[in-house]
């Protein structure tokens, strides 16, 4: 009986297997002897790029409570509450307006997965992506950010990319 | 003293000065170089300062948990079965000489000792294995018994050879038969692996590598097909014991290959009657402990397993027949020189 299956059989690479059993032993051996690319996280900080996915900052002032972010929202972790307000008219005789103002605002971190359909989505640019990262909690009621922590973020949202001109 | 007692007392010394050490540092180094050569610091907060406190924190952490012993297990033998793994690692500390009046107990029938009780442990595996009540742990056990029924033959003929070549099977006189070589009336003091035994170190090696079950030869536990092979039910202290049975037997088996063909507590241009080497000489055997014992976790994160078939090819096809020529070679070798 012939046992194709020997040993010796040739690698994948078409040759036989013994200079691959040395070549992988001088990979590894490189790599012992080259700094490990962990970075020690508690006691360095590596920095984001600056358009890193990190949290959602949200601006109220451009917020017009339409929903859309929490109808897009896949995981359904943005909760808004809203009601209309009337502003007096801005000259005499005129019309009293109405305007949705924002109860609440908040993002439920716990459930987000970090797609950014809701930046996306929001057509009066109220939401951003800012590169923070470092808001875990002992309690998991702790990532539910209301709305003055996420307008909160807005500091960290870095200036958006210049635009391309041909 | 009683003759028990003091069997006693030197079997724990030798365990818990030789032994418990050895097996942390190695595990140790285990933790730390898997870890570099995967570009990972690995640990690092145990301890203060390089982790390196970890394997004790991990031996604790094994220590608190469940002893577990499933339904469907035959719990005496289930409960037997790490005492004997470890046991036949403590038996092979007892013979290895560190220098040459420091040895627990140096027999002549060192090196036969040797085999007799490293091959107990495999059945401790096989114990583990059966009495699991687990299909992985049944295969496991299964593996085990055919690879090491396997690798133990080769490396039982490439140690006849280091006895042909020394004259003796004690292995404080095959360290002196070392220190003392002559090759056709000239005086070479060499180890075996230089003077005769390079061939006979490979197969050694090798088969050592089987009997501990470490990659490539890593069959009986095989993570991705066997979930932990025989390992699989065990939990807390009987886990811990295997653990520490593992890497012990990685050291006591890197020290008798040390001894057989590296000059164990010699080394060329040492005096090996001189008082200076009781001193000398563990740090020597230590140091080549821990470079075979390098290459052994060099070789594990290197190297991908071997195929249950391939594995057996390796050992009857192969290192058999080497082995069976390298006792006829070193057989004339001896009677021409």
């Amino acid at each position: 009986m012939t046992d194709t299956r020997t040993s010796d059989r040739p690698g994948p690479g078409g040759g036989s297997i013994i200079p691959g059993i040395f070549k992988g032993m001088k990979l590894t051996l490189k790599a012992l002897l080259t700094k490990p690319v962990t970075v020690n996280y508690p006691l360095e900080r590596e920095t984001p790029v600056p358009r890193a996915r990190g949290v959602i900052a949200l601006d109220t002032e451009a917020c017009t409570v339409c929903m859309l972010c929490a109808r897009e929202c896949p995981d359904w972790c943005i909760y808004i509450e809203g009601h209309k307000e009337h502003v007096p008219p801005a000259t005499e005789g005129g019309r009293v307006r109405t305007r949705a103002t924002l109860d609440r605002f908040d993002i439920d971190y716990a459930l987000c997965m970090y797609c950014g359909i809701c930046v996306e989505v929001c057509p009066f640019d109220a939401l951003f992506w800012s590169p923070e990262y470092e808001y875990s909690e002992h309690d998991i009621s702790g990532m539910l950010h209301p709305m003055e922590r996420l307008t909160d973020w807005l500091e960290s949202v870095p200036d958006p990319p210049t635009l391309e001109t041909s | 003293m009683n003759f028990w007692l003091l069997v006693v007392v030197k079997v724990l010394v030798v365990a818990g000065a030789v032994m418990l050490p050895g097996a942390l540092l190695v595990i140790f180094g285990e933790l730390k170089i898997s870890a570099h050569m995967q570009s990972r610091i690995g640990p690092y907060f145990a301890g203060g300062r390089f982790g390196w406190a970890q394997p004790l924190a991990d031996g604790l952490k094994f220590m608190q948990k469940e002893d577990l012993v499933p339904a469907a297990a035959d719990a005496r033998v289930y409960r037997l079965a790490p005492y004997i793994v470890l046991i036949s690692t403590v038996a092979i500390y007892v013979i290895i000489p560190f220098g040459p009046d420091l040895t627990a107990r140096d027999l002549d029938l060192g090196v036969f000792f040797l085999l007799a009780v490293s091959s107990l442990s495999t059945l401790g595996v096989l114990m583990a294995g059966w009495s699991s009540g687990n299909k992985y742990s049944l295969m496991g056990g299964l593996r085990a018994a055919a690879q090491l029924i396997a690798y133990e033959l080769p490396m039982v003929l490439a140690v006849v050879a280091v006895a042909v070549q020394a004259g003796t099977l004690s292995l404080g006189g095959i360290v002196q038969a070392q220190a003392h070589t002559e090759l056709f009336g000239a005086n070479i003091h060499l180890p075996y692996l230089i003077t005769g035994q390079l061939l006979g170190f490979l197969i050694f090696t090798t088969a050592s590598l089987a009997e501990l079950a470490r990659i490539p030869f890593d069959m009986p536990i095989a993570e991705s097909e066997l979930t932990m092979g025989y390992l699989t039910e065990y939990s807390g202290l009987r886990f811990t014991m295997f653990f520490l049975g593992e890497y012990a037997g990685m050291v006591a088996f890197t020290a008798i290959a040390a001894t057989l063909y590296l000059g164990g507590w010699w080394l060329p241009g040492l005096s090996p009657e001189a008082g200076y080497m009781n001193v000398v000489g563990p740090i020597v055997l230590v140091t080549k402990v821990l470079l075979l014992s390098f290459l052994f976790i060099w070789f594990r994160w290197t190297w991908p397993r071997l195929r249950e078939d391939q594995l057996q090819t390796l050992a009857w096809k192969w290192l058999i027949p080497l082995s069976l020529a390298n006792i006829v070679g070193t057989a004339l070798f001896k009677v021409i020189m």
